[in-house]
């Protein structure tokens, strides 16, 4: 039998994704509504002041970041499995990698957006300029990492006992070098370091991206054989 | 997930009672000389090595806590060869062996730890501190007890299987990021105490509270991560398949009673 191409498989779930997404506007609205809350809840519980602000913001930025996009990960895969989508992918002729990379791009998508949208709302409400095309780029590198890993995961715990609550269990100890070389790389340019003291982060990032991209695309299909 | 049949469990068990024993001679044997050359490493850590100038007696939890990383990183590894080794044969043999690596590791990372807190102690006067390098030795730790979770979080055998290997693999970059940290992380307190032997001699190492240790005191270091990481997982790594397939026996056992 013929196989489906690899990047038509990709595009038609990745665009199935998406189109659901705007239809219910349901991933998106949580997600965002998560972050304000938590960017307010931060500005609380740290009680900032302006240069306590300035340090802190690129951890609160990326703390916010993994957690909204655990939140879109587990009900991204969930959906997959309530409406039974996953099995009807799992019959048809395609690469079960093309399944993840599809996947994987829709979420690396909602959680740009979400992530996009922090960044002007993060300037505003901690009235630190943190709205720089440096800044988004890292931003896309971070998610990018962290949508790799967590697809992966997100598809194993979808198919256990505890669903939800063991996502964040399993994935955040492994994004964690993700996180470490994006908070130094943000921190450097919020700061307004010169850019070679912080310019090895964003390639350390892509160093990571690409080898968690390569694991997990090697992986998944060990993930949902069945 | 229902269509997944728990798959038959092959007999494994059918080896000669020959065999068997002679292999529990060598288990035994072998779990003697660990002992003995654990032992005889402690016997040179606390007597034989001269005392550390600066820092003197608390110096010499060094040769437990370095030797305990390595072992666990080698439990870790074992881990990961287990688990690719199951997803490529299918064999549950190796998850067995991946699980025993990876249970051993996490003993040994944990002893690594609490040994680097009673050393802190004194020398830091703190148990414990967020710096880079402590940070990410409990991440590692936490990772493999997430790992133990994400096991008991799964009834399915095959799935569990599956996914453990998986997962320990993936893992094992948080034990990689623990080991490159004091050298990206400029910040961090923990001293570099195994580096290359060209690093030392040059100008200045880049970790702070790096220090330059002694012949004897590298020699003693050696013989105990030898001995810790040779020795040690082997012996605890087989103690633990063999309890694994005594609990798979058990289980079929139990299955088999209640068929009849």
């Amino acid at each position: 039998m013929n196989k489906t191409p690899f990047w038509r498989t990709t595009w038609a779930i990745m665009s199935k994704d998406l189109r659901a997404e705007l239809r219910s506007r349901e991933l998106v609205g949580a997600m965002l509504l998560f972050t304000l809350l938590a960017i307010m809840i931060f500005s609380f519980a740290l009680e900032l002041d302006r240069l306590t602000r300035e340090e802190v913001v690129s951890g609160v930025l990326w703390v916010t970041v993994v957690f909204a996009s655990i939140l879109g990960l587990n009900r991204s895969m969930a959906m997959e499995r309530e409406q039974g989508n996953m099995d009807a992918m799992l019959l048809a002729p395609i690469d079960r990698s093309a399944i993840f990379a599809g996947k994987m791009a829709g979420n690396f998508i909602f959680t740009l957006v979400v992530g996009v949208l922090l960044l002007p709302l993060t300037t505003v409400l901690y009235n630190v300029p943190v709205a720089r095309p440096m800044l988004a780029l890292v931003l896309l590198l971070g998610i990018w990492g962290f949508s790799t890993v967590g697809t992966l995961l997100a598809a194993m715990t979808v198919q256990t006992r505890a669903r939800e609550t063991l996502l964040p269990i399993v994935m955040l100890p492994v994004v964690l070098p993700l996180l470490l070389a994006a908070v130094r790389a943000s921190n450097g340019i919020i700061a307004d370091a010169p850019s070679e003291q912080w310019q090895a982060w964003p390639q350390v990032l892509l160093v990571i991206d690409v080898i968690y991209l390569v694991m997990c695309l090697l992986m998944f299909p060990f993930v949902v054989e069945e | 997930m229902s269509a997944v049949k728990e798959m038959p469990v092959q007999q494994t068990s059918e080896r000669s009672e020959g065999d068997s024993m002679l292999r529990t001679r060598l288990l035994q044997g072998l779990t003697v000389i660990t002992m003995l050359a654990v032992l005889f490493g402690a016997y040179v850590a606390l007597f034989v090595v001269g005392t550390d100038a600066t820092q003197g007696e608390v110096q010499r939890i060094f040769y437990f806590h370095v030797s305990a990383f390595a072992a666990a990183f080698i439990g870790f590894s074992v881990g990961v060869v287990g688990g690719a080794l199951y997803l490529w044969k299918r064999h549950e043999k190796w998850d067995a062996l991946a699980l025993a690596g990876i249970e051993v590791g996490f003993t040994l990372s944990l002893i690594n730890l609490i040994t680097g807190m009673i050393w802190a102690r004194p020398i830091w006067n703190t148990w414990w501190t967020w710096d880079p390098r402590l940070t990410s030795a409990a991440i590692m730790c936490l990772t493999y007890a997430a790992y133990l979770m994400l096991r008991n979080g799964i009834e399915n055998r095959e799935l569990r299987r599956r996914f453990a290997s998986i997962y320990g693999i993936l893992a094992m970059s948080t034990v990689i990021f623990t080991l490159i940290i004091i050298r990206i992380r400029p910040d961090t307190i923990h001293p570099v105490v195994i580096e290359p032997q060209i690093a030392t001699q040059g100008a200045a190492t880049d970790a702070e509270g790096s220090f330059t240790m002694s012949v004897t005191i590298s020699q003693t270091l050696g013989i105990n991560s030898f001995i810790w990481s040779v020795f040690l997982p082997l012996t605890l790594i087989w103690w633990r398949v063999r309890l694994q397939n005594a609990a798979e026996h058990v289980e079929q056992l139990k299955a088999k009673l209640l068929e009849q």
